[in-house]
């Protein structure tokens, strides 16, 4: 079916729509810093998306190598997002996003 | 300024990196030997550089208003600025006082006085070699700026009880100030693809262009100076520096030397036109601080404000563009820059036996002390002008340039400028009869001891300097005076 | 080479004796300077030898002499050297005569001083610098001998230096004469704008070329520039020869020892204004505005200070007095273009101001450091040598003939009569009522002191020196050692007194008269006739001695010396009614004419509180308040609102960072 072969641009929406998701996931969370974490990731995978969807359309590998490399760092960063989070749980006893404000004039 | 003549090896890089490295040696051996070693080293570096200021001293060549012992590398090559250095007549009067006002500073130091103290004077006195040689405007511009390091930290780590909130000040309005300074520089480069400052003189600009640059040029040279309304820094500075650090503070008069250097040669036209504006607030200067220093109580601070009364009559004598007058702020400069140093140097003798320097708390020191009194009074006159001193030679030649200059208020301007003789003398004499003569006020007084040797030594040697300055004073104007009217003649033709 | 050793001796022994004074014998140091002044006196007799019998038959007119150039400004060299000539060789011997004549007084007078040393090496040091005031053949020169001399007074008036009242009047009259020095320096500017030198040969030969320049205060204000400049050169002739409003540190000055009283404050540097308008004539001809000034300044410096003069009870105060209202004549004379007699009447005033000056000095020494004459009376046969040479300085300074008063002041009340500049019909009548006041001052003065009862030793408790006196140990019998003072006291007032008896009839042919000066004195005498009137009238000395009985200045002065004597030997208690019933008068003359209390008031508090509205004010308040203070509250201020941007919460940056980046978005118009 022609009608809803998915195009580029079917992507590209999807991967914007996930940034948006992850944004505000960032800015509107204030509980918990694991969603945070998981909203960082998603951003991560918008561009990942994104890579792969334009790889596909201009015939290029090297998109696909590209996401490879991502998914790697997501991978170190969520790793030691969570190492983060653990050190921050047992310091604080909390992991809620609005008592971290020490980093203010 | 247009030719060179080098047939020398490179004295005045040695000059000025000798006693930043000996600084350096000086910070690094302040452990060894209870820092005996470090003040042997620091006197060594003193002596050795004061002798080879001497030699250029002797060996510059007087009635040449050209640049001597030049010395030329590139340095960064992609902006073109060089590591150029080379002194003419206006320089080589700075470099004699720089060299024999170091040498006096390290030589007062006590024993017991720090290495990082001794290592910052020769450290500022290497960078201000630097700012008097530069004929690159960003090496002047380093030199100039980096001096400011070495000062804030002798005032800030060695200074007296105020000593942070004045060497922040001083900080902050020198630093403020030569940021206009640096903007002018980058503008003048992307008009003329080069830094060198001789170049600079002659190229063309518009008279907007001129009075732009001029006002960058003079926030930076007006702060330095000081010159009313930019001086707030300079009096606490002074009070609250280690005598040795406000000795080389007032008597290098780097920010006068700046007018002479770089806003009269380039921005000729602007200085002109803005020359009333700077004739009255020299005058003001000259009135309001010689008014101001009646009101003091403390010695030190009166000094200060005698210095900048003085220096106001040192920026008249530049905006007046006649001969006279400009040979005798030269003059002046340098004199004041050996009155202010000696009255320091007087300060601290005092402050050592008293704990302070409160003029009520001194007084009848000529009883116990008649060295100290004697040598006071002398400088204290020398500071006024007193006729065969080093002081009279500079004033007298001013104010006789103010009568003489080509103006509707010539008069006026003359009459105000000759004010300094009242003024002065009034707070010297007022000075002087409180501290020296009168009634003992401090009980302590009659046990106090007079001069040490040292000391004594010391101060002889500015007096002599400034009576032989007095009485022949050629000896030194011989040497500027080729670049003096050299300066004035490039400043006379318009350049737009 | 022996000219420049002239003043260089003085130097040189004012150094010895100030370096190393303290550490030999203190005889010694009067050695050394006594030498020294009087090697230069014989030098200065030899030049004035020279000046006056081999010059006028060779034609040489002046010698100028440059030593060294001081500075090079290109167009100009300014130079130290040695202008001879009639005026300066007569100044020179004046100088050196009286100062020698001092120095040796010293040593009786100060014999018991602690700074002895000191004392010689500041009046050694003083003979220098008019040395070089006097000799100088340019406006540096002259200016650095000025300063000198003025440094020298400061310095001596404040020699006792624990005394308050010395160093504030030593002060007072450094001060004063700064302000005159003020004017001095704006004159020698202009003549320096207008001719390009300093040179005094130089100036006199191009005097020509000031007429009709202009000098603007402002645009639109515009002076001759040679009476500005005039005017500017006589208001430092003012400070230093205290001509009123600049004259009331003279009196005050007497606050230091005796012998610079007579040295500076009353025989040489005070005259140093008359000498310096007498050099500058060329100058001064060119400017009647000027010269109107001058006359009027100087009858009123000689009538105002001659009324003074009467209410003094200090002996020296009341010498003080008189030599201003004697500078007074002198700068009528000048005024009047009479600058020889202004000249005579300095030289001969020299001599008897001294030997004033050094006779109130011995009997202040016999009596112990007392100086109110109300505490003398009867001195006569104790001291008859000074008793005899007071009286001969009496004599002489009220004009009588035939001393050397009476040749030099009658020329002046002459010349005010016969000058044509505005002011001279003032300055007549102000100098005929002056010599009634000299012979009734100096004669209440002699009469005070020297004759009727003896009223020392009275009254310890009220005097204001009794500390003092305790000090020298004296008791109250200390009325029966008085006694004539040494021969090193005695000599000098002798020496004086034969220049007193002696100077003007023998000087006044050929000085006042004659030829003398020469051309080292440029009168206009055709637009200024005095000098040409006092040379037709002058037919003798025996002609001038009958003229002068039957002229009034004589028997104006026998009226003076009458009045004297009423109220002070013949009724003393009519004086005190007179004082009773002028009191308002009366005070103002006691209190110099509140002119003190004006400047304390308006000058001294004036910049006082000036000063402290400025340190308040523009200090305190406006540049470290308004500039450093409010600039650095600006940025506080600034900083704290800003700080409220910062909150700390990861998701407002975040929010931030999306809005940023949606605004750049829009601006790059992707959006």
């Amino acid at each position: 079916m022609p009608g809803l072969e998915p195009t580029l641009l079917h992507y590209l929406l999807l991967a914007a729509a996930l940034l948006v998701i992850s944004l505000v996931g960032i800015i509107a969370n204030r509980r918990n810093v694991l969603v945070l974490l998981m909203a960082v990731e998603l951003v991560l995978l918008a561009a990942n998306l994104n890579f792969v969807a334009f790889s596909v359309y201009y015939h290029d590998l090297s998109g696909q190598v590209m996401t490879a490399f991502v998914l790697a760092t997501a991978a170190t960063e969520s790793a030691i997002g969570l190492a983060l989070l653990i050190l921050l749980f047992r310091r604080r006893g909390t992991i809620a996003v609005q008592t971290l404000d020490v980093l203010k004039g | 300024m247009n030719g060179e003549m080098n047939n020398m090896p490179p004295v005045l890089s040695i000059l000025i990196w000798l006693p930043i490295i000996a600084g350096i040696l000086v910070l690094a051996l302040r452990h060894v030997g209870h820092g005996r070693w470090s003040r042997w080293l620091a006197n060594l570096a003193a002596w050795v550089a004061f002798i080879i200021a001497i030699f250029v001293l002797c060996r510059f060549q007087t009635g040449s208003g050209m640049m001597q012992f030049t010395e030329r590398v590139m340095w960064i090559p992609h902006f073109s600025i060089e590591y150029a250095l080379g002194i003419d007549g206006l320089s080589v009067l700075f470099i004699g006082m720089n060299a024999l006002i170091t040498l006096l500073v390290i030589a007062a130091q006590k024993s017991d006085s720090k290495s990082g103290y001794l290592s910052a004077l020769l450290i500022t006195s290497g960078l201000t070699y630097g700012a008097f040689s530069a004929r690159d405007a960003v090496l002047f511009y380093v030199f100039f700026e980096a001096m400011l390091i070495p000062m804030y930290l002798a005032i800030g780590v060695f200074g007296g009880a105020q000593r942070r909130y004045a060497t922040t000040k001083f900080f902050l309005y020198t630093l403020f100030g030569s940021l206009f300074m640096l903007l002018a520089l980058f503008y003048l480069y992307s008009v003329s693809q080069t830094f060198s400052m001789e170049a600079w003189q002659h190229l063309p600009l518009s008279i907007y262009m001129q009075l732009i640059l001029f006002g960058a040029f003079f926030i930076a040279f007006a702060v330095k100076t000081p010159m009313w309304p930019l001086h707030a820094w300079a009096p606490d500075a002074y009070v609250e520096a280690p005598t040795g650090a406000a000795v080389m503070l007032a008597a290098t008069k780097i920010g006068a030397y700046g007018f002479l250097r770089l806003l009269l040669p380039i921005v000729p036209d602007a200085a002109h036109q803005l020359a009333p504006l700077m004739i009255a607030l020299s005058l003001f200067a000259v009135i309001y601080f010689g008014i101001v220093a009646l009101a003091q109580t403390d010695l030190k601070r009166l000094f200060a404000y005698s210095s900048v009364a003085h220096m106001g009559l040192v920026t008249l004598g530049f905006f007046l563009f006649n001969a006279t007058a400009m040979k005798g702020a030269v003059l002046l400069m340098v004199s004041n820059g050996l009155a202010i140093a000696a009255l320091f140097f007087v300060a601290e003798s005092l402050k050592t036996r008293f704990g302070d320097c409160k003029l009520t708390d001194c007084g009848g020191i000529v009883k116990a002390m008649p060295w100290l009194a004697t040598l006071l009074v002398f400088f204290a006159m020398a500071n006024i002008g007193l006729p065969g001193t080093s002081g009279f030679v500079g004033e007298f030649l001013v104010i006789i340039g103010a009568v003489g200059h080509q103006s509707g208020y010539q008069l006026l301007v003359g009459l105000l400028a000759a004010t300094v003789l009242i003024i002065g003398a009034a707070y010297t004499l007022w000075m002087v009869r409180r501290v020296v003569f009168g009634p003992i006020t401090h009980p302590s007084v009659v046990a106090l001891s007079d001069l040490g040797t040292r000391e004594r030594l010391l101060l002889s040697v500015l007096a002599a300097v400034m009576l032989g300055f007095g009485l022949w004073p050629q000896a030194l104007l011989g040497m500027a005076d080729a670049s003096v009217t050299q300066l004035l003649a490039h400043v006379a033709l318009p350049k737009l | 080479m022996m000219l420049a050793l002239i003043p260089l001796l003085p130097l040189l022994a004012a150094l010895f004796a100030g370096f190393f004074g303290r550490r030999v014998p203190r005889c010694w140091s009067h050695w050394v300077c006594c030498a020294a002044v009087g090697i230069s006196f014989l030098l200065s007799a030899n030049v004035l030898y020279e000046v006056a019998t081999l010059w006028p038959s060779t034609g040489i007119q002046s010698n100028s002499v440059t030593l060294y150039t001081w500075l090079d400004l290109g167009s100009t060299k300014l130079t130290v050297g040695f202008l001879i000539d009639p005026l300066s060789a007569l100044m020179m011997v004046v100088v050196t005569l009286v100062s020698f004549l001092v120095h040796v007084y010293t040593i009786g007078y100060m014999k018991d001083d602690p700074g002895y040393a000191r004392f010689f090496a500041y009046i050694a040091f003083f003979t220098f610098s008019m040395l070089m005031l006097v000799m100088s053949n340019n406006f540096l020169q002259m200016f650095f001998g000025w300063e000198g001399v003025g440094l020298a007074s400061y310095l001596l008036i404040g020699f006792w230096y624990t005394r308050p009242s010395a160093t504030k009047a030593g002060m007072k009259a450094f001060l004063m004469n700064r302000v005159g020095d003020f004017g001095f320096i704006i004159g020698i500017g202009l003549l320096f704008a207008a001719l390009g030198t300093l040179d005094f040969k130089e100036i006199f030969g191009r005097v020509d070329e000031l007429r009709g320049l202009n000098v603007s205060l402002w645009p639109g204000v515009e002076w001759s520039l040679l009476t500005v400049a005039c005017i500017g050169l006589f208001i430092g002739a003012m400070g230093k020869s205290a001509q009123v409003p600049l004259h009331s540190w003279l009196p005050d000055s007497m606050e230091g020892p005796t012998p610079i009283s007579a040295l500076i404050h009353a025989a040489t540097m005070v005259t140093a204004g008359i000498f310096m308008v007498a050099r500058m004539s060329p100058v001064f001809e060119g400017s009647d505005t000027a010269l109107s000034f001058i006359i009027i300044i100087g009858a009123t410096t000689a009538i105002t200070m001659a009324l003074l003069g009467l209410v003094q009870n200090d002996i020296k105060r009341v010498i003080a007095y008189s030599t201003l209202s004697q500078l007074g004549y002198m700068t009528v004379a000048l005024g009047a273009s009479a600058y020889s007699a202004a000249i005579f009447h300095l030289m001969t005033h020299a001599f008897f101001k001294a030997l004033l000056f050094l006779a109130a000095g011995s009997v202040i020494i016999a009596l112990h450091h007392e100086q109110d004459m109300r505490k003398m009376g009867g001195l006569r046969k104790r001291m008859p040598i000074t008793y005899v040479t007071a009286v001969i300085g009496a004599w002489a300074l009220a004009g009588l003939p035939p001393f050397a008063g009476f040749f030099s002041k009658e020329p002046i009340i002459e010349a005010a009569h016969s000058a044509t500049v505005t002011g001279h019909t003032y300055a007549y009548w102000a100098l005929m009522l002056g010599v009634f006041l000299t012979a009734c001052y100096t004669f209440r003065m002699i009469f005070m002191t020297f004759h009727g009862a003896s009223r020392y030793g009275e009254s310890k408790s009220d005097a204001k020196r009794g500390a003092h006196k305790k000090a020298h140990g004296v008791t109250h019998e200390a009325h029966h050692d008085v006694h004539e003072s040494p021969k090193v006291v005695t000599i000098p007032l002798i020496v004086l007194a034969i220049c007193s008896v002696f100077a003007g009839i023998f000087c006044v042919e050929p000085v006042l008269i004659g030829d003398y000066f020469g051309a080292a004195i440029h009168g206009n005498y055709v637009a200024h006739p005095a000098m040409a009137e006092l040379h037709a009238e002058w037919h003798g000395i025996l002609d001038y001695f009958l003229n002068a009985l039957l002229s009034a200045p004589l028997w104006l002065a026998l009226a003076g010396i009458a009045t004297a004597w009423y109220f002070t030997l013949s009724s003393p208690k009519s004086a005190d009614r007179l004082a009773r019933s002028l009191g308002g008068v009366y005070n103002a003359l006691k209190n110099n004419y509140y002119v003190d209390a004006f400047y304390e008031r308006v000058f001294v508090r004036g910049a006082r509180s000036l000063a402290s509205v400025f340190m308040q004010g523009g200090e305190q308040f406006l540049t470290e308040g308004v500039l450093v203070q409010s600039t650095s509250q600006l940025v506080r201020w600034g900083a704290q609102g800003l700080r409220y941007l910062q909150t700390g919460y990861l998701y407002h940056y975040a929010f931030a960072m999306a809005l940023g980046l949606l605004v750049l978005m829009t601006w790059w118009g992707i959006l």
